[in-house]
């Protein structure tokens, strides 16, 4: 799992039938200090994520895995949102 | 998954029998701005996008989960049409 800020959100009214009814969020990757790290991703929300906020997504096939029973085709998926992030750095 | 615009088709005769039927598309990847972004990729059509249409492309065995492609052999399938991209204004919010 990967920690990413919510940017943008995407509209597409015409898409695969596992995927009508679900958000898709423009998700902006961080590393662990909470600075952007990458480009840019789309992932599926399986929790009610909104903008700005600070969200823990997953990659690959396991990121299907939140909506079961459902079968969703993404690859990447918000899995959590964040409250508070303590990050130890190096003394 | 990653937004990317179709740029071309694949006309291929001789293929395995679980592609039979599929429309395979050229997508150029794009970034947010809808810049290009890397190089484009095969991709397997289930919502019968067009050509110059931005799209939402699925990759890896997720992309296996379309009604579509389901045990097919594809590794990269499009599974939406873009209307529109809300992106928020650029500027940093607090850190939790």
């Amino acid at each position: 799992m990967n920690l990413a800020r919510v940017v943008g959100r995407i509209v597409s009214t015409h898409k695969e039938q596992g995927l009508s009814g679900r958000k898709l969020l423009v998700l902006a990757p961080l590393d662990a200090s909470l600075e952007p790290a990458g480009s840019p991703l789309i992932a599926v929300d399986a929790i009610g994520a909104g903008a700005a906020e600070i969200v823990l997504y997953v990659r690959g096939r396991e990121a299907a895995h939140a909506f079961l029973p459902d079968e969703v085709p993404t690859d990447a998926g918000v899995v959590a949102i964040v409250d508070h992030a303590t990050i130890e750095t190096k003394r | 998954m990653y937004l990317a615009r179709i740029v071309g088709t694949i006309v291929a005769t001789r293929k395995d029998e679980r592609l039979e039927g599929c429309k395979l598309l050229i997508v150029q990847p794009l970034d947010t701005a809808g810049r290009d972004s890397g190089h484009p990729v095969v991709a397997v059509d289930t919502v019968s996008a067009g050509y110059t249409e931005t799209v939402l492309v699925v990759t890896g065995s997720s992309a296996r989960m379309t009604t579509r492609t389901k045990d097919s052999p594809v590794d990269a399938a499009i599974v939406g049409i873009v209307d529109t991209i809300n992106l928020d204004r650029p500027g940093q919010p607090e850190k939790p």
